[in-house]
């Protein structure tokens, strides 16, 4: 058995779920914020439990993308090269999602701050569906040559698995966001995401399962199995607590579902990363995808010494903004004007 | 349509861009920490309008940096899959230790500062301020790690035809990459320095504009204040004119760093890549010149129409050597060595696609490097002879009432901005033809080199990149008009801009004077400090 890369296929399929928890929440804030808000005060009050925190989440992405570059140079190479145009499309709806989170509310027109809303919510549904399109057809395959380039043009990849798991995440999202946005606020937006996850949940969730169940069937194995059923038990734990009010638990077993979910996709697709639809042979492994095993120690050693430290830290930043937000925390809004004389202002 | 045009033109679109942001982010972020400190230690106001003030315009930017620097880290994948395979053993590892040590640090501590104030004690939120900013600076660090390696591949054996690693210390500790690192970093010093001292002249002049300061008999400044502007009171004057020092002096001290960093790296690009050192001078012929300016067609990289005019002896020698007498090795006569060496034409492979078998360029274009090598010092020269006169004019307290000087004050942010867009499209188009450059030096490693030509994805189509370099240049294009047009509301709106209770404090208490205490919790309505 190959030790190191499948230490640094754990590493990334732990990269992708810490991203997936994460972002997962904030995505789904910003799509809430577009599509269940109902005042201004609502939606800077749910802007505001994601303020100090999307940006450490988003690195997330970023990370399980250096670390595919370094650890399986060959796996990211062809899967962002097959996916370019999703990719471009994950890429735009992130740069918008960043820059309105941070200057929605330094414009004081109602237009300029509908405009960063449609950024926000557009954007955030756009790189989630990608993201979860780019997954999933990592572990359903992409039509791959023996160099590992894609054939059949710039769309090739618009597959069912592809759209599978582009809902899977949109709906994950909503979902996680819901459920977030539920523990940390306090009124109106508190009661009626609870709502929404109780009741939409069950739906919303269904194509991430479904992609689960088509990966299990693909190759799925003991433990793989084991893992559906953790997930199984934890989604009921999740919607129970939510129903009974208790949104901490409720989102903590969402995340764990989650987690778990992921890693039972990860473990039935080990040890492929990226199969071929055109023939087996040209599929990538962990063995034939990895970089050396030199490069591969010297990542293990940063990554053990750099990952403890980011969830310390992490965790930690969670906890100093751990307080429930209610509109009446949120300060008025101020305008900005020029600090010349009254008399030049126009 | 050709993708390796395409893809060249989108990755050096997409990182010039993305260069305007970072150098503000790595040189201001310093500054505001530093502000910070001050008023930690003392206590004094001034201090915290200034991290106030300048931290908005910080955040402003960041935000910018961070947009455009995803899409930097998804497109070796996306547009030059052959270069990621073919480096990916050596290039990945500082790319993933960059988001490991370095971004996460930066944008989870950002994001405890943004909302931590009031809420953490003092000096928790100053580290963490800190720490986001050392976080910057280490990301600078490893990508410019990655970006030498490119430059001067080392650590590497070369097996199966590709490059893999055996030495993360070489990889890490390439010379350089320990010259380039000093030499960005002070690069960023001086456009926040140049950033510093138009923003505050323009207030000074503002304030000298509506009649609240004025000057006596001497020139000195008479400090006064107007309260029907918010925010324009006497603690106001010393917000300015300290930033306007500090920038002036950081920014005199930045160039010099600059000027002997850069001087290091001309030694090693002589000896790591002479082509870009000849091309840099447009040296056709072996010598030891400087030419301060040529002129001909530069562009037809034919070396009978070039025509030196100015020229000065010995200079050139000494960038390269240290003295003035050893010649140095002009185009003419490198083309032939690098054919010997590396070959006259690329091979027959369809990995080359249409260029397959065509001649190699061994020249880059020379206009770009020449006048891309020029500008670079030039502006930047330039810059710091702006800052040492804003110096000398505020030396009484003040900037003089000119309009014209205000608006030269402005426009001399762009100064920094240009050298250092200039400096990276000379580094990289000096590189040419090659994306990873050959290794030349004793204990080089042979073999581990790779033409542009090679490196794009063979799997994308023209038409994907080319829809991708549109929307990309659009919406920087547009996120650039927004970005520039929030900065100039925040400049103009002054301290109160960052700190709205300056506004309300007269109403509340009827003084202006005392400090803003950072423990002072509105607790009353327990709103938080920061909001979006
Ligand atoms: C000399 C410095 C420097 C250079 C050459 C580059 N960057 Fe950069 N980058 C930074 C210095 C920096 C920074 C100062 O650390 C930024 C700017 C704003 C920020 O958030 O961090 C940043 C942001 C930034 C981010 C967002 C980080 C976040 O979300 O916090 C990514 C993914 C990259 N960069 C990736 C790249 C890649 C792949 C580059 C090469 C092509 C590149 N950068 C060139
Ligand atoms: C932010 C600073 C940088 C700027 C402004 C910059 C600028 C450029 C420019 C202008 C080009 C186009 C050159 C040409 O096509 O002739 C280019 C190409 C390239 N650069 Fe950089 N670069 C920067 C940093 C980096 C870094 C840090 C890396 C690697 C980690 C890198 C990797 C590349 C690659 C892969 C290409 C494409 C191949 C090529 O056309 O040469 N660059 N860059
Ligand atoms: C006397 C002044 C200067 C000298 C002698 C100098 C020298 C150099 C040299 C030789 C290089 C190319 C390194 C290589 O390709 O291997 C370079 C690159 C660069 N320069 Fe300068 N430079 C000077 C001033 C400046 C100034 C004022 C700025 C910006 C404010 C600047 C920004 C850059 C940047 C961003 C690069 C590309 C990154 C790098 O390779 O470090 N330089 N400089």
């Amino acid at each position: 058995m190959d030790v190191l890369p499948t230490i640094w296929f754990v590493a990334i399929a732990l990269l992708w779920t810490g991203y997936l928890v994460l972002e997962g929440f904030d995505l789904g804030v910003g799509m809430h914020l577009l599509f269940s808000s109902k005042s201004e005060s609502e939606r800077r009050l749910m802007l505001n439990t994601i303020g100090p925190l999307w940006d450490g989440n988003q690195v997330w992405l970023i990370t399980a993308g250096a670390a595919t570059f370094a650890a399986f140079p060959l796996w990211y190479a062809s899967l962002f090269s097959s996916l370019y145009l999703p990719l471009v499309f994950v890429l735009l709806g992130l740069i918008f999602r960043a820059v309105s989170i941070e200057y929605r509310g330094k414009g004081h027109t109602d237009r300029w701050r509908r405009w960063w809303d449609r950024a926000l919510g557009l954007g955030s549904l756009v790189a989630a569906f990608g993201v979860g399109a780019a997954l999933a057809l990592s572990t359903l395959g992409l039509p791959i040559n023996a160099n590992g380039d894609r054939e059949g043009g710039a769309f090739a990849w618009l597959t069912w698995p592809a759209v599978l798991g582009g809902l899977a995440v949109v709906g994950f999202c909503l979902v996680q966001g819901a459920a977030f946005l539920s523990l940390k606020t306090e009124g109106d937006v508190r009661v009626r995401m609870r709502g929404f996850v109780v009741k939409a949940g069950p739906f919303a969730l269904l194509p991430i399962v479904a992609w689960v169940l088509a990966v299990q069937f693909q190759s799925g194995v003991l433990f793989s199995w084991a893992l559906v059923v953790v997930a199984v038990v934890a989604v009921l734990i999740s919607w129970m607590s939510m129903r009974a009010g208790r949104e901490g638990r409720g989102f903590a077993a969402l995340s764990v579902f989650l987690a778990a979910g992921a890693g039972a996709i990860f473990a039935a697709a080990y040890p492929v990363v990226l199969p071929s639809t055109l023939d087996p042979a040209w599929n990538l492994t962990i063995s034939n995808a990895s970089s050396g095993d030199y490069t591969l120690t010297v990542m293990t050693i940063v990554a053990a010494i750099g990952l403890p430290l980011v969830l310390a830290y992490q965790a930690w930043s969670i906890w100093v903004f751990r307080k429930r937000l209610s509109e009446r925390h949120i300060p008025e809004a101020h305008a900005i004007a020029p600090a010349v004389l009254p008399n030049r202002l126009v | 349509m050709d993708p390796v045009e395409i893809a060249r033109w989108q990755f050096g679109i997409t990182t010039v861009y993305h260069f305007w942001m970072v150098p503000l982010t790595l040189g201001l972020g310093p500054l505001v920490a530093y502000f910070q400190t001050r008023w930690v230690r003392t206590g004094d106001e001034k201090f915290l309008r200034l991290t106030k003030f300048w931290g908005k315009l910080y955040l402003i930017n960041f935000i910018m940096g961070v947009a455009t620097g995803l899409v930097q880290e998804f497109q070796f994948g996306m547009a030059w899959s052959e270069y990621s395979r073919f480096v990916g053993d050596v290039f990945g590892a500082p790319l993933a230790m960059e988001g490991l040590l370095a971004f996460f640090f930066e944008s989870t501590f950002l994001g405890v500062w943004i909302f931590g104030w009031n809420r953490l004690p003092k000096k928790v939120h100053l580290a963490s301020l800190w720490i986001a900013v050392a976080g910057s600076v280490v990301s600078a660090y490893f990508i410019i790690v990655a970006n030498s390696w490119m430059q001067h591949p080392v650590g590497v054996e070369l097996v199966d035809g590709r490059p893999v690693m055996t030495d993360i210390w070489a990889v890490l500790f390439n010379n350089t990459a320990l010259t380039a690192f000093p030499h960005v970093i002070a690069g960023s010093f001086g456009v926040a320095a140049a950033f510093l001292i138009g923003i505050a002249w323009y207030q000074l002049w503002q304030r000298r504009k509506d009649g609240v300061d004025t000057v006596d008999a001497t020139g000195r400044v008479v400090v006064g204040e107007n309260t029907v502007i918010p925010g324009r009171d006497r603690a106001d004057h010393k917000v300015w004119i300290t930033a306007l020092r500090v920038g002036g002096v950081v920014a005199i001290v930045a160039f010099g760093a600059v000027a002997i960093t850069g001087d290091l790296q001309g030694k090693l690009m002589y000896e790591q890549q002479p082509m870009k050192m000849a091309a840099a001078e447009a040296a056709c012929h072996t010598g030891t010149s400087f030419s301060v300016l040529s002129v001909g067609n530069l562009g037809s990289n034919d070396c009978d129409e070039v025509v030196p005019i100015i020229e000065i002896p010995g200079v050139l020698s000494f960038l390269a050597h240290g003295d003035f007498d050893t010649p140095l090795k002009g185009v003419t006569e490198l083309v032939p060595e690098y054919q010997a060496e590396y070959g006259t034409n690329l091979p027959d492979d369809p990995m080359y696609g249409d260029r397959a078998g065509a001649e190699i360029n061994y020249v880059p274009l020379m206009e770009v490097t020449y006048w891309g090598f020029r500008i670079m010092i030039g502006f930047g020269a330039l810059a710091a002879f702006a800052a040492a006169v804003a110096l000398w004019l505020t030396r009484k307290g003040t900037v003089p009432r000119s309009k014209w000087i205000m608006r030269l004050a402005v426009l001399g942010i762009l100064a920094p901005f240009v050298a250092n867009s200039a400096g990276w499209v000379f580094t990289e188009m000096g590189r040419q033809p090659f994306v990873v450059a050959p290794n030349p030096t004793p204990g080089g490693i042979d073999g581990v080199f790779m033409f542009t030509a090679a490196a794009v994805s063979p799997g994308v189509s023209w038409g994907e990149l080319l829809f991708s370099l549109i929307a990309l240049t659009l919406v920087y294009g547009v996120l650039m008009v927004v970005e520039v047009r929030l900065l100039v509301k925040y400049t103009r709106g002054g301290v109160v801009s960052a700190m709205p209770e300056l506004a309300h404090r007269r109403d509340d208490d009827g003084s202006d004077g005392g400090g803003v205490d950072g423990r002072d919790h509105d607790d009353k309505r327990d709103v938080l400090a920061f909001a979006y």
